[in-house]
């Protein structure tokens, strides 16, 4: 450890040591643009490119979801519009079908991966990481930096896809060959679709360099006094959720580079016994179900790549703005550590009607379910810390709560699905969209921006406005439920999920005018999202300026660097911890009700046991 | 013009929210940080316990409307399905009282313990008993359910009952076609690359074996009402999936891979039609996976009627075999099926 933080505080730290030096170290390093801005090394700067990154992608995602709900929801409207903005893809102003599955795919690839996963994992595990475990900067800021341009590269390649002749990848984000396998069997799976795996493997390159480096640095690099079980809870959340990529995307790595070979060097992984388009393919011996193994392998663990850090951050904040510490740290390790166990081994649930063995389908139930275990864990725990505290309702903390209530609604309807008889009901339909659309879309999304709310006084030395940060949370809670909770009844009418258009079926036609709700309301949570955006990009300027180091009371390391810390983040010496990161509801020397991570255990100063035994004391006695 | 003015109106919304909560700010900063943030904090925990309130009316106004639009008020159409429609019952009532009861505790105390002069948190870091507690009470329960959802899960995925039909039935982009095995109860071994020879041999059907012979191959699926049925599913080009909502079933359909699944339908296609009030009611066989640009209009339909029905529907059926190779055919096509079954015997061995 020691020799490690020496090697450390030699090799990165020394901008800062000169700072104190000279007292005039920004004159030594002469950054120009391009190094601070662009290719930059430090952790604060690469953090806030994938957040950026993240926010440009999640409003082309979010826009996309417009769109097509425009189609759901209006199916009889034509909207000349679109036809001007989208052209052929929109003839007579009607959204063809081609262009709606196009729309589907690029919307879920761009939300689950490039924005809730680079832009949610990418943005904090960076800032919050080295500012939070008391490091200068991650392990490699090299690899760092190259991690936020293969991410870069996926984008441009991703984007570039958009614009080809005959459209991008239309067959879900999942992908599934033959259907993503053969040209002839959709237009989106001609070029679009190479653009779309190439993307991918740049995406992958990124993401294992980027949690390859969040593992050594949690590991390596933790400031003196700073023990794995004194780690706030954001640390551990990133840590596993770097576990979890750096285990299982080189699993789709696999799965793409062999649909790449099928697509275009005529092997026969994924293909068999196919006639298309009037053609009988030679392709024998294949298995279409091979390829949904390798990518569930991955996309199972891919939802808590995606869910991991919106726990770490909803604790962290929802500890801070209750003054009180996070109940059950333990357990809450604990449970992210079962989380991150078990996230192996449930894969196949999403296939529970392709055939699977059923005794094989029985063991992916059972653990399955035992997810709910840890998750009822979390959520008990989060509730008992809002127990008896004295409640902030900063943005930050709204967002967290609504990720608490997000992950309750969406998570009880996991144990519908994950019940292999009853999925076979509800497999993809409307249920299962609004199942991870609570828990894993939104709920994540509040996560995110509890993060973006919490962490912006660090990040830019100011503050977002607080009244757009109230209307942007209510008008997002209850459009959210709006528009995901009425869609269980639809699928519980059976109702399946990409479908372009009702009104041929006698089984679903009756939710026309439920369908029209949703869209609507889709359109003003879109709206809503664009006032964050506003507020976000307008507060970097003009927001108003932070003028103290600490101003949530917070007790950990971050808010112990000076209010805009440079490239080094300490001026001088990395502070030293003394105490675990949820001492709230404690009187410290200088009278308030926390004591920082780096203050050291006064002599007199008693136990936590001996603090919650007298204050329950109390309570029981007044009461 | 409408859509520029639409999008003026909007960018106005925008900008006067915007004014507003600039001047809120600059109030704030007048009026003293400390007092704004106790203010907006009441307003906010106010909020939360409205947002409980109006939410949970909210759950049961939805329900209210919304119920009676799913399958659930209709029964299941299928022996099995009653099982799953149990089961979703006994899941919503588990899920819906842990629902309730967790979403009133989290606003409620976050209205409880808002921010208030003289209050203090309460240092409450640890309880070992409350944590086992809330451990084993979910195990308990989720126990019973993996217990029920198994047992419900090797029946409909076991073996089907002695004397079960057998029906045949193939995705395409973008429909499905059937094919019933015949008098000899045996379908024909089918082959991908026999696609179109004989010219009209769409499902690849190889004549060479005697049992295909006696296929019928139709586009509607006729099953008995009360007898259990297993479907054959085979996949032509990319996966399918045949959902059958109000059997309360589905199985994917994968090219090169043949799947089954079985159920018993216990209601007719008429009595349903009196049953849902809906003289158009039809059920109907949907695509439930991605399959292409038409994927929601692939749709098949099942006729469920009685025995009687069913035989005088199957009598009128012709051998794919006459069809595609005509000049076998027996000469006079109203003959019964018995009889150009007949012709037929001597070719087999």
């Amino acid at each position: 450890m020691s020799s490690t933080l020496t090697l450390n505080e030699a090799s990165i730290g020394h901008i800062a040591h000169q700072d104190d030096a000279h007292g005039h170290g920004e004159h030594h390093h002469k950054e120009t643009f391009i190094s601070k801005y662009v290719f930059s090394l430090d952790h604060k700067t690469i953090s806030k490119q994938f957040l950026v990154t993240g926010i440009i992608w999640a409003i082309v995602g979010g826009l996309f979801s417009v769109l097509f709900r425009l189609q759901l929801g209006y199916p009889n409207s034509t909207f000349p519009w679109l036809e001007d903005l989208l052209g052929h893809w929109a003839q007579g102003g009607k959204i063809q079908p081609e262009f709606y599955y196009a729309l589907v795919t690029m919307h879920g690839t761009i939300l689950v991966f490039f924005v809730l996963t680079a832009g949610l994992s990418g943005t904090f595990s960076n800032f919050l990481i080295p500012l939070q475990i008391g490091a200068r900067d991650m392990a490699s800021p090299l690899l760092n930096c190259m991690s936020y341009w293969f991410f870069f590269g996926a984008s441009i390649v991703m984007m570039s896809s958009l614009f080809v002749q005959t459209g991008p990848a239309s067959g879900g984000w999942t992908i599934y060959p033959p259907l993503s396998a053969l040209g002839d069997a959709s237009m989106g799976s001609k070029i679009g679709m190479d653009l779309w795996l190439i993307s991918m493997a740049l995406f992958i390159v990124s993401s294992l360099l980027g949690g390859l480096n969040y593992i050594t640095t949690v590991l390596n690099m933790r400031t003196k006094g700073m023990s794995m079980t004194r780690m706030p809870l954001t640390i551990w959340a990133f840590f596993f959720t770097a576990v979890l990529g750096v285990l299982s995307f080189p699993v789709l790595l696999s799965g793409a580079i062999l649909l790449l070979f099928d697509r275009n060097l005529g092997t026969s992984f994924f293909l068999s016994d196919i006639v298309v388009a009037g053609k009988i393919l030679p392709n024998e011996g294949g298995s279409a179900i091979l390829f949904q193994h390798l990518f569930w392998f991955l996309g199972h663990p891919e939802v808590y790549i995606i869910l991991l850090p919106a726990m770490g951050i909803s604790s962290e904040v929802l500890s801070v703005n209750s003054r009180k510490p996070i109940f059950g740290y333990m357990a809450m390790v604990g449970s992210m550590f079962a989380i991150t166990i078990l996230a192996f081994l449930v894969w196949a649930h999403h296939m529970f009607v392709t055939g699977l063995n059923p005794f094989l389908g029985a063991f992916f139930v059972l653990l399955t379910l035992l997810i709910a275990i840890p998750s009822a864990i979390k959520v008990f725990n989060w509730l008992t810390t809002l127990w008896k505290g004295n409640i902030r309702f900063t943005p930050a903390m709204l967002f967290a709560i609504g990720f608490v209530s997000l992950f309750i609604s969406g998570g009880l309807t996991g144990i519908f699905l994950g019940n292999s008889a009853l999925d076979i009901h509800l497999h993809d339909t409307y249920f299962v969209i609004a199942h991870f659309h609570i828990v894993m879309g939104v709920a994540s999304m509040f996560g995110m921006f509890a993060g973006v709310y919490h962490w912006y006084p660090k990040m830019f030395g100011r503050y977002l406005n607080n009244t757009l940060g109230y209307i942007h949370f209510w008008l997002t809670i209850v459009g959210a439920y709006l528009i995901f909770w009425p869609m269980h009844y639809e699928g519980l009418a059976g109702m399946p999920r990409r479908y372009y258009d009702f009104q041929n079926w006698e089984s679903f036609k009756m939710f026309g005018g439920l369908n029209e709700f949703i869209s609507f309301v889709s359109i003003v949570v879109f709206a809503a999202q664009l006032l964050f955006v506003l507020n976000f990009f307008y507060s970097i300027w003009k927001g108003r300026k932070v003028t103290t180091m600490n101003p949530w009371d917070a007790t950990t390391l971050e808010w112990t660097t000076p209010i805009r810390p440079g490239h080094g983040n300490w001026t001088g010496e990395i502070p030293e911890v003394h105490r675990w990161p949820y001492d709230y509801a404690k009187v410290g020397k200088d009278g308030k009700d926390f004591i920082a991570q780096n203050v050291p255990i006064g002599a007199e100063e008693k136990t936590n046991d001996e603090i919650q035994a007298e204050g329950l004391k109390r309570k029981t006695a007044l009461a | 013009m409408k859509e520029l003015f639409i999008l003026a109106v909007v960018a106005m919304i925008f900008l006067v929210i915007f004014q507003i909560a600039k001047a809120s700010e600059y109030v704030s900063v007048l009026k003293g940080e400390d007092k704004t943030r106790k203010q907006t904090n009441k307003i906010n925990g106010f909020l939360l316990v409205a947002f409980l309130v109006f939410g949970l009316i909210g759950v049961y106004v939805c329900n209210h409307w919304f119920f009676k639009k799913t399958l659930f008020t209709q029964g299941s159409a299928s022996v099995e399905g009653m099982a799953i429609d149990k089961m979703l019952y006994m899941t919503i009532g588990v899920t819906g009282v842990i629902f309730i009861i967790t979403q009133i505790l989290l606003f409620c105390f976050c209205f409880r313990y808002q921010e208030r002069d003289g209050q203090k948190a309460t240092f409450f870091a640890h309880s070992t008993k409350l944590e086992l507690l809330w451990t084993t009470v979910p195990a308990i329960f989720l126990t019973i359910l993996v217990v029920f959802g198994l047992i419900n899960w090797f029946k409909m995925t076991g073996t089907p009952p002695d004397g079960a039909a057998v029906v045949e039935i193939t995705g395409h982009q973008f429909g499905w076609e059937m094919r019933y095995p015949g008098k000899d109860r045996i379908l024909g071994k089918k082959d991908y690359k026999k696609y179109n020879t004989p010219s009209g041999n769409t499902l690849g059907v190889d004549f060479d074996d005697v049992n295909s012979l006696d296929d019928l191959h139709t586009t509607e699926m006729h099953l008995v009402v009360n007898k259990p049925v297993k479907l054959v599913i085979n996949s032509q080009d990319v996966i399918h999936d045949v959902g059958l909502n109000h059997f309360r079933m589905k199985m994917d359909a994968v090219p090169g891979i043949p799947t089954t699944l079985w159920f018993t339908p216990q209601i007719t296609t008429a009595d349903m039609k009196v049953k849902t009030g809906n003289p158009n009611f039809v059920y109907e066989i949907s695509c439930d996976q991605l399959c292409g640009k038409s994927h929601f209009s692939m749709r098949g339909v099942i006729v469920v009627e009685k025995q009687e029905q069913y035989d005088k529907w199957i009598a009128e059926q012709k051998p794919e075999y006459f069809t595609l190779f005509p000049n076998k055919a027996p000469k006079d096509l109203t003959d019964t099926l018995g009889k150009q079954l007949a012709v037929l015997t001597p070719t087999k061995k």
